[in-house]
This record gives C-alpha cells, structure tokens and sequence, in this order.
C-alpha cells in the first residue's frame, strides 16, 4: 500500500460521500431491514392457529402495572428478606457454636499446649481468628441464601421489569434507569453492585451509581439492623406486636435508603455532575424458568464465596487491630480506652457514643464485625462481666443478654434509631472503597464516595439527637 | 424424533472419539480463535459456559456480560480460544458496547465467528447477522432459544436459512445443552476450511449507493487485495467513521 493512495482514497470517499448525500445511513439501514424480512419470511413459519395463551404479556401487564409495579417489587423484596432472615438464623447460630464454642477453645488449648506466648496467642487466635469466624459465621448464611434467591430472580427475568418500573423516578433525579439493576445488586454486596455499573454507558450517570450504591443496605449491614430493631424497637411495643415492629422498622430503613439514594442522584445532577439523562432501550426478555440447582451452584460459587473471601481477608487484620488498641496500654488504660474517652463528647452530639463510633472506625474493613466489636468495646469500659477479656469478641447467650449489656453501657431508644441510621449512612467498606477505586480510577471520586455518606450520617444522626433530646 | 437421535449419538462412545476437551481459561497455544457475537440476551454467555466448561456468570437481562470473557476447549486435536463479545443489536452506531464487538471481529481477526441469534425473534436478529456478515466471510449461526420458539409455535426451515445466509446453521437449546456438539463440529469445519461460506452481503440498497460503494470497494481492493470486506469499510468510509479512516492510515486492514 502506498501513503499518497490511501489519501487519494480518502479524497474520493468523502467526495463519494457528499454526492449521495445524507440519507445514506437510513438507506442503509432500510435495506438492511429489508434484506432480512426477506429472509426471514422465507424460512420462519409461525402457527398461528395454536395462538398460545401469552402468559408473559399477562404477567408484564401485572408487574410493570402503573398499580401494582411498586406494591408487588416491595412484597418481592419483603419475601426475599424474610426468607433470607429467617432462614439464616439457624445455620448461623450453628456456626458460631462450631467456630466459637469448640474450635475456638480447642485452639487456645492447642497453643497453651505448646507454650505459645500469651501476646501471640491472643493476637493469632483471639483476634486474627475470632474476627473471621465472626465474620463466616455472620455473613456466610445470608448471603449463601440472598444470593441464589437472587439469581434465581434474575434468570426469571424479573430484574428488567424492576428498571422499567423504577425508571420515571432514576430519569426525574437525573440517573439512569439501569441504576436500578445496579442498586438490587448494592442490597446484597456494595462491591458487587459498584461492578455491575458498567452496564452504564454514560460516564457521568455510572458515577452516579457507583457513588449512590451505599445506599443499598447490604449483606453485612442487615444482621446489625435486625438485631438492634429486635431488642430496642421490638420493646417498646406490645409483645404480640414486637416481630412486626421491628421487621417494619427494618424495611423502613430500607426504604430510606432508598430515598436517600435518589436524593443524592438528584443532587449531584444539579451540582457536579450535570448533564443529559440517557435514553436506552431495555429489551424486556421472555420469562425464563430458572434452572434451580445449577442456579444455586454457580452463584454459590461465584458470587457468595468470592464476596465471603474478600471479606475474610479484610476481617483479618482487622480482628488484630482490635486485640492490639485493646491491650497496649498508654499510661493506664489501653488505646481503645482512650480513644473511647475522646469520641465520647462527639457521639452524644450524634445520638450515639464513643464506642459506636470506634467500632466504625474499626469495622470499616467488614460492616459484618460492628456489633461483635461494640459488645467487646461496651464490657471493656463498663466493666461489666459477661466476655472473656480484653480484646476478645464473643457473642452473647440470648438476645435479651446483649440488650441488658448494652443498657447497661448508657444505650436508649435514641440510640438504638440512630445506630440503625449511622449504620445506613456511613462511609463503605474497605472492599467497596477498594472496587470504587477500580472502577472509577480517580481518587477524588473514590474520596466523594467515600466521605459523603459519612457526611450525610454525622448531620442526619445530629439532627434526630437534637429534635429528639426536645421532648 | 431428531432430538432422540441427537441423545443416542452424544452417548455413544463412537461419538467424538477424540472429542470435546472444555480447557476453560487456558487460552495458550491455541490454533483457531473464535468470536461469539450475537444482540443482547440470546444467551451468548450460555453457549460460551457449555464451550469451555467455565461457568461466567449467567442472567436473564440485557447488558449482563460487560467485560469480554475468553476461555478454550480442544475438538479433534485442534485448540480453540473462545471469546464472549458483548451483545449489541448493531455495528452502525458508535457505542461504546458496539465499538468492542465491532472492533474484534473487524481487527482481531477471528478465524470464525459465531452469531448467537433468539430463534423467536430471528427477523429482528437478521440486522445484526447481515452486518456481520458484511465483515467476516467465516462465520456460523447458532440459532438459540430454540425450546422457546418451539413452545411459541414458530418454526424454522433451518436449509432454506442456511442457503439464504451462504453459512451454516445449527439450531441449540444452549440452556439445556442441546445441540452444542453439532455447533462445536460446524465451528471446527468452518476453521479448517472443510466447509467453505459465501455469506449473503446486503442487496436491498438503493442504485446510487451500490455504485457509490462498489466503486469506493474497487479501489481498496487495489490497496489491500486480500482484504475480505472491502464492501463494508466502503459502507463505512461513506458514512465517515473516524476510526476507520484511522485503521487505513495506519495500515491495520494490511
């Protein structure tokens, strides 16, 4: 090939261009569509006699229903929840009997047995190990639930008919309608659902998921949820009333979150990320029968297990963090002491108190060890007995247990709702702050996303304490 | 009746005597790479996972597959890399999700691509497959979703489609793992050549275009005498797709 030719033919398509004018595309495009309606009449045969009763236009007719699209989407929603609540309850429980209670003491035997010093006994097995076998006794069960049952809905067909119902309000708050795919996923792990953003096209409307994606309640934030409703919200109704109470709490969070995810999508149009909305077209595909046991398998394997290990590899060294501030002495009382000492002034402010907020601090590798960490934190300064010792995470017998610990720790309704609040609003995991960081390449936005929500939590949690402490 | 005679054959030992090896990620030393390219949802990720044994993630949405996803199997001693292309209803605009698709099979060259179609909805299917055939003269078509056309009463005269469009077409329930060893023997002859395409390209365009575009397709045939599809870069030149003009400055069709 020769430079000066390939100009010249440059010169002569652009000259070719000009003389056939600008219909060229749509004629192109005509007859290509009609190339293959030629085709396609010649060997496509439809039996229409055996019109089949069409029970996917029936059941769209019904989701995707001005009426029932919201109503039927949170019943949806509710069943998973539930299912996944309920059914996690058990399997956890018996987690934690087998990690905590005999291969927790079976390993403390072990190590005494060989004469390991009492420093690395407690930072291996006391904290690198007890902080995982939270973390898989925890999570490992609502997810190994949610998960399936949320592919299962996915290869259903279901998800597109979410994003169609959801798509007027993303589009009035200046955010893509697949942001609605993206935020089912954030409900069981943000990570996961910061990744399937790139189904986005448009930069500044992925931004906007990725940044509002928090605000999905995820996996390691239900169980904290469910157990502070259950002890303070569920109390303060009647006992025949108290299961319901707190689940509705539980939801109304949820739907908070919810809303607090279109606010910031709204807000963010309006101030640094402005621009059009794009319009895509969402094919609405034909219901598919789920394949269930392979389902089942292939999300356990790639989803529920990748997501489990990458939070155990965080876990870890977070589980160490905590035994060391709780047992390296600065005078006399050890860091956790005295950095409890110092956020205390602040946490009531907030509604809430120092331990809450160090828990944070020490949680942000895992939402999943916040309450361990609180209890363990709570027994270190009150004193009360019922743990094991400093710097070691337990779990308590009964539930009304960690409540009396927790009352006895200076805990009210007050701070029951705001911890539930902090909770949803406050900075993502590590994991989450790391795949944002992927994702978007750019610190200032991993920043964004990160400081954000724990801006939003710190004003909101203040103002509840405020307007609460006035009656 | 053809179903039970598939079964019979897929469990005779006779049946791929060297057959079917799912590598899954060890793409190296392969002798043919193969593109799987298709519009959104017709279960391109599907066949790719019942290929190379990998299990990418499925699901029944559109826009599911957003990072290109490679693996391999081995047929008859021949290794083959397998591709999973984003699905895109059409090579003429310049999304981004299309630039990909369109860009692989264009630029890298696949020694067959594979075009997933949804046998319930092949018309519309046909706008992509009719561009792509436009770009590679080896290709296949894995008429998908065939259980769905079936229970909507649609069928389809698999010859006169297969004349129709110059290439070969297997029909697949890929879900259920139906017809997948004829589709992985049509792939193989379809490389080596022992079964040759003369792929449909787009009649129904109006006089002055054709000649506008044969005439264009004669002079890059003078530059680059091997290249397959001068016919479509003429179509894209007339539309004036920058990075097309790039490509043949830079000699990338060499």
């Amino acid at each position: 090939m020769n430079k000066d030719e390939i100009e010249n033919l440059i010169t002569l398509s652009s000259d070719l261009r000009w003389k056939i004018g600008d219909d060229f595309h749509d004629s192109l495009a005509e007859g290509i569509y009609a190339d293959a309606s030629e085709i396609s009449s010649a060997s496509v045969s439809k039996d229409n006699k055996k019109k089949k009763f069409r029970l996917d236009a029936k059941i769209d007719r019904i989701v995707t229903s001005k009426t029932w699209g919201f109503p039927i989407m949170f019943l949806v929603l509710a069943l998973i929840l539930w299912i996944t609540i309920i059914g996690a309850n058990y399997p956890s429980a018996m987690l934690a009997d087998v990690l905590l209670d005999v291969v927790h003491p079976f390993l403390k035997g072990l190590a005494a047995s060989i004469g390991m010093p009492w420093w690395l006994d407690g930072f291996l097995i006391d904290g690198i190990y007890l902080a995982v076998a939270w973390v898989i006794a925890v999570m490992l069960p609502p997810m190994a639930i949610f998960f399936p049952l949320f592919t299962l809905l996915e290869d259903f067909g279901y998800l597109p008919r979410v994003a169609f119902n959801m798509d007027y309000l993303f589009k009035k708050s200046g955010a893509h309608g697949k942001q609605a795919l993206t935020m089912s996923m954030g409900f069981g792990c943000n990570a996961a659902g910061v990744v399937a953003t790139r189904i986005i096209d448009s930069p500044r409307e992925r931004l906007i998921a990725i940044i509002t994606n928090n605000f999905s309640l995820c996996n390691g934030r239900w169980p904290t949820q469910i157990l502070i409703a259950t002890i303070f919200i569920g109390a303060v109704v009647p006992s025949s009333l108290s299961t319901v109470a707190s689940m509705s709490a539980v939801i109304g969070i949820a739907i908070l979150g919810i809303f607090f995810m279109f606010l910031t999508s709204w807000a963010l149009t309006k101030t640094v990320l402005k621009g059009e909305v794009s319009t895509f077209n969402l094919e609405l595909p034909p219901y598919r029968p789920p394949r269930v046991l392979k389902t089942i398998y292939t999300s356990l394997i790639d989803r529920t297990l990748i997501v489990l290990w990458r939070a155990i590899v965080f876990a870890a060294p977070a589980g160490a963090v905590i035994w060391l501030i709780s047992n390296i002495y600065i005078g006399n009382e050890s860091i956790a002491a005295w950095t409890i000492d110092s956020l205390d002034s602040f946490g009531f402010l907030l509604g809430l108190n120092g331990v809450i907020l160090l828990a944070y601090i020490v949680a942000i590798p895992a939402n999943e060890i916040v309450i361990p960490t609180i209890l363990m934190l709570t027994v270190l300064v009150t004193g009360v007995t019922g743990g094991e010792g400093a710097g070691i995470m337990f779990e308590l017998d009964s539930v009304n247990a960690t409540g009396d610990l927790l009352r006895s720790g200076g805990w009210t309704l007050l701070t029951a709702v705001n911890l539930m609040l902090f909770s949803l609003l406050h900075n993502p995991c590590s994991t989450t702050i790391y795949t944002i960081y992927k994702e978007t390449n750019s610190l200032k936005w991993t920043t964004v996303a990160t400081v954000l929500p724990v801006i939003m939590g710190f004003v909101v949690t203040f103002l509840v304490a405020q307007i609460w402490r006035l009656f | 009746m053809e179903n039970k005679v598939n079964s019979a054959c897929e469990t005779c030992p006779q049946f791929n005597a060297k057959g079917l090896k799912k590598l899954g990620v060890h793409t190296d030393n392969i002798d043919y790479v193969v593109a799987l390219a298709g519009n959104p949802n017709t279960g391109k990720s599907t066949v790719f996972n019942a290929l190379t044994g990998l299990r990418q993630h499925t699901g029944n949405w559109p826009g599911k597959t957003v990072v290109r996803a490679e693996g391999a199997f081995e047929y008859n001693d021949s290794k083959f890399k397998l591709v999973d292309l984003p699905g895109t209803y059409s090579l003429l605009s310049t999304s981004q999700d299309e630039e990909v698709a369109r860009d692989f099979i264009l630029f890298g060259k696949p020694n067959v691509t594979v075009i997933v179609v949804d046998a319930s909805r092949l018309e519309r299917n046909l706008n992509l497959v009719l561009q792509i055939l436009e770009i590679t003269d080896k290709a296949v078509l894995c008429l998908n979703l065939m259980d769905e056309a079936k229970r909507n009463n649609i069928k389809i005269d698999e010859r006169t489609l297969s004349r129709d469009l110059g290439i070969p077409v297997v029909p697949t329930s890929a879900r259920f793992n139906e017809g997948i060893p004829d589709l992985i023997q049509t792939i193989s002859e379809v490389a080596s050549g022992k079964i040759i395409c003369k792929p449909h390209r787009i009649k129904n365009v109006p006089k002055k275009i054709e000649d506008a575009v044969e005439k264009l397709s004669t002079e890059i045939k003078k530059q680059f005498p091997t290249i397959p599809n001068s016919r479509w870069i003429a179509f894209r030149l007339l539309e004036g797709d920058d990075r097309i003009l790039k490509a043949l400055r830079t000699g990338e069709f060499a």
